[in-house]
């Protein structure tokens, strides 16, 4: 794998940031995490980040709404803003050489904010309307809903927000919140793409050295949702989440983790896909993900099927979730790796990606992790390694989620 | 990069854009066959056979298919429109040779009945799941509408009738009609020696059987109307209108493709600002398709179902000004300069090319390098965009709305 070139600094006041030089490309992206996701919403205001993600770009520093579009466009830069649980994140990409005025853009974004009055009802009827359309797909629905119920409150809260506690966040309660969550320690910051890092430390400590610290917001971490949950629903399928314990993204267990689960659904040779679908023509769509957060993890699953099947459906997908610390054979763990070297070394060829990488593993693990060191982790899993794993921490105690017409029978 | 091109004996179309300093290879077949090129008998046997072509041949079982594709780690998918099927995968360079002969063997699948009854269930359940996305209904009930008695008013994934009754013996006789050498195109983008591509052909392709399929091109004249679909259930009313745009052989499509930014991006536009930004919709966006001999603009909108009528009256009162007075030099400058960029950020990557090389060559056997999309976009004046409108104005002529409303009236 070719050798990455990647700088960390980290500035008085805290801010971290991570360069890569991918001298091959001709754009540039960043990824910017600020800890202010929804996890910090306060009770009864959930959707305050999801609001502030939007309002934020409505007028900052000297510009107004239309100027800062009309700026972001003319200067070719494809830019978002989204709430997470733990953060909101900023986003940018464009030709290598228009990323510093990128983060002078998004310095008045982020510090300068105009949060005019009269831009937050609009914000708020956009927030109403995106979770009412949320409500007429069920598939969304399902895993918004298994979120909610297989993380522990409020990690596994709607960073969409939830229409009933929309009609009572204020306009102050989200001024509130960029006050009390926005700031530079715990805020990271990865670049990446055809830059010279020396350039870019020196952009960032002109646009945010003077970005003021500040104590982080608290939490107050509660329960997880009851595993058996049936929403009745007029829908021509039945929609089904299923849930079940795994690992933090920081555990050492993580890797094996990740292939148990890539066993069940890496690609279109893994179990799901084949017994499920391809075997008995049950489902178009079923997979499991690895969904890893800082302090928890759980595996998500979906499946969409008719009504009438939907029991065999339900019936044959635990069936294999339970069945792999049976066994794993070897051309298994071979794809995954196959499948894993793939998409470590198609990394290489986006800015985007590398960018969103590097903030995201410093987020998770508070240092750089080279496409390498991964390669080597992915490398040193064994069958047994896995199997290990998976009997130690087996697919059990099952949170289940259907969205139907009927309620189905939970047989584990 | 560099461009390649030569064509087989059998008639199968080869270009190739090499670019030595990427990672990876990205490949696909173009098949110049969709639900436009099906009769109602046969209506969703394009989609349906692009699923079978995943459960093999003589030499590769179903589970070798997949089980080699990902032994090699490719990203591989196939997908199927109104007028080309593909079959596509973007692997690193070594495995070029082994992806190779598995992409082209499985365009000429053994086609099981076992394999076909197993999957037929699986295509039932996808048009099931789309039943259940309600701006996937509208889409569909939309181009029914606007494209009736043409046949790109055909839909994709067929219905659950036709589907059922669909035989694999009707499957064979299709697919021995349509997927025809000369009805292919073999597009590839990224790191290859194009002597290697040539000689891969000549091994996995020079059998495949010569000719190419006859398709009726005439641009469709559509009726228009309204129609609505009631869902009580739902709690959003989701509406397409769609009207005639350029078609994929017309030169007005650029200037089509950039007025469709400016007025109805999903973010910067004029209908942006005017019903996104406040709040009033879930979203409200306009798009240009083109397509074989006709073109069509669609605008989407969601929003709550007594402010449907108000919305899209707003957006008619958008683009009766456009048409009348086109745009002005400001928007075009930084449509061009937001375009420009989405560009060349999608060229950087293999897969991002492949698209655009194989839709080139299929629609119009040309090649366009980036640096001429680019000089392209520059190129375009106000006046490209009044000529545009001139012959093809902005408007409702179809409308399809699905939600709770019982009724719905258009200005």
């Amino acid at each position: 794998m070719q050798q990455q070139s990647i700088h960390t600094h980290q500035f008085e006041n805290g801010l971290l940031l991570i360069v890569e030089e991918m001298p091959g490309l001709q754009s540039a992206a960043f990824s910017f995490l600020v800890p202010a996701g929804s996890i910090y919403d306060g009770f009864g205001k959930n959707g305050s980040a999801s609001m502030l993600a939007d309002w934020i770009t409505r007028g900052a520093g000297p510009r107004d709404s239309r100027e800062l579009t009309a700026t972001f466009d003319n200067l070719g830069i494809a830019h978002s803003e989204s709430a997470g649980s733990e953060n909101i994140t900023f986003t940018a990409a464009s030709v290598a050489d228009r990323v510093t005025d990128g983060l002078e853009i998004f310095a008045d974004v982020i510090l300068r904010p105009h949060l005019d009055e009269g831009q937050f009802e609009p914000v708020k009827l956009g927030a109403e309307q995106s979770l009412i359309a949320a409500e007429d797909d069920p598939q969304r629905k399902a895993m918004v809903e298994l979120r909610k119920l297989s993380f522990s409150s409020p990690w596994g809260l709607s960073s969409d927000g939830s229409l009933d506690d929309l009609p009572n966040i204020s306009s102050d309660d989200v001024r509130g919140h960029h006050e009390r969550c926005f700031r530079p320690n715990g805020a990271i910051l990865g670049v990446a793409g055809n830059v010279d890092a020396k350039v870019v430390i020196e952009a960032v400590g002109q646009h945010f050295g003077d970005w003021e610290q500040k104590d982080g917001a608290a939490v107050e971490p509660g329960d997880c949702g009851p595993k058996r949950t049936f929403l009745e629903h007029e829908s021509a399928q039945t929609h089904i989440g299923i849930s079940y314990n795994s690992v933090s993204f920081p555990d050492p267990d993580y890797y094996a983790a990740w292939a148990a689960v890539s066993v069940l659904s890496g690609g279109m040779s893994a179990r799901l896909f084949t017994e499920v679908r391809e075997k008995r023509g049950l489902c178009y769509s079923v997979y499991a993900s690895q969904a890893s957060l800082k302090h928890e993890g759980r595996v998500l699953c979906y499946a969409g099927t008719s009504n009438e099947r939907a029991q065999e459906t339900l019936d044959v997908t635990l069936q294999e979730l339970k069945r792999l610390g049976d066994g794993i054979d070897e051309s298994e763990l071979q794809r995954c790796k196959a499948r894993a070297k793939s998409s470590l070394v198609m990394q290489q060829e986006s800015s985007r990606g590398r960018a969103g990488s590097l903030a995201r593993n410093w987020f998770f693990l508070e240092k750089t992790r080279t496409l390498d060191e991964v390669r080597q982790r992915i490398d040193a899993l064994t069958v047994d390694s896995i199997l290990e794993y998976v009997n130690r921490r087996p697919a059990q105690d099952f949170t289940v989620l259907t969205i139907g017409p009927k309620e189905l029978k939970v047989n584990d | 990069m560099q461009f390649h091109q030569h064509t087989l004996g059998n008639g199968l179309n080869i270009v190739a854009e090499s670019n030595p300093s990427v990672h990876s290879v990205a490949l696909g077949f173009f098949v110049r066959t969709g639900a436009r090129d099906e009769s109602p008998e046969l209506n969703g046997v394009s989609h349906f056979l692009e699923h079978m072509a995943f459960k093999g041949t003589e030499q590769f079982s179903a589970d070798d298919v997949n089980r080699i594709f990902d032994e090699v780690g490719a990203e591989y998918n196939a997908s199927t429109s109104e007028e080309v099927t593909l079959f596509y995968g973007a692997i690193l360079p070594e495995y070029l040779p082994q992806t190779f002969e598995l992409l082209s063997s499985i365009l000429y699948p053994t086609l099981r009945q076992d394999d076909f009854d197993i999957e037929k269930k699986v295509i039932l359940e996808e048009i099931s799941m789309y039943q259940d996305q309600p701006m996937h209904v509208a889409y569909e009930a939309g181009m029914l509408k606007h494209f009736s008695g043409h046949p790109l008013g055909t839909s994709i994934l067929g219905t659950l009738d036709s589907v059922g009754v669909l035989s694999a013996e009707q499957m064979r006789q299709y697919h021995e009609d349509h997927y025809r050498a000369g009805n292919i195109t073999l597009a590839i983008a990224g790191n290859f020696e194009f002597d290697q591509i040539v000689d891969l052909a000549k091994q996995h392709c020079d059998d495949w059987p010569s000719g190419t399929l006859d398709r009726p091109i005439h641009e469709a004249k559509p009726q228009g109307g309204t129609s609505i679909v009631t869902q009580e259930s739902r709690n959003q009313q989701n509406i397409i209108q769609m009207t005639p745009g350029p078609a994929a052989q017309d030169e007005l499509r650029f200037a089509a493709e950039i007025l469709s930014v400016i007025v109805g991006d999903d973010g910067g536009s004029r209908i942006y600002w005017e019903l996104v930004d406040p709040g009033l919709v879930e979203f409200a966006e306009l798009g240009f398709y083109d397509y074989d001999g006709s073109g069509s603009y669609m605008t989407w909108m969601s929003c709550q179902p007594e402010t449907t009528e108000v919305n899209l009256a707003r957006i008619q009162k958008i683009y009766a000004k456009v048409n009348r007075d086109g745009v002005t030099e400001v928007e075009l400058e930084q449509a061009k300069n937001k375009v420009a960029s989405r560009v060349v950020l999608r060229s950087e990557r293999p897969m991002g090319r492949l698209s655009s090389l194989g839709s080139n060559w299929v629609y119009r056997k040309e090649y366009q390098s980036v640096a001429d999309d680019l000089t392209m976009l520059r190129g375009l004046t106000r006046d490209d965009i009044r000529k545009c409108l001139d012959a093809y104005p902005l408007g409702a002529c179809t409308t399809v709305a699905v939600g709770p409303l019982k009724e719905l009236q258009v200005s």
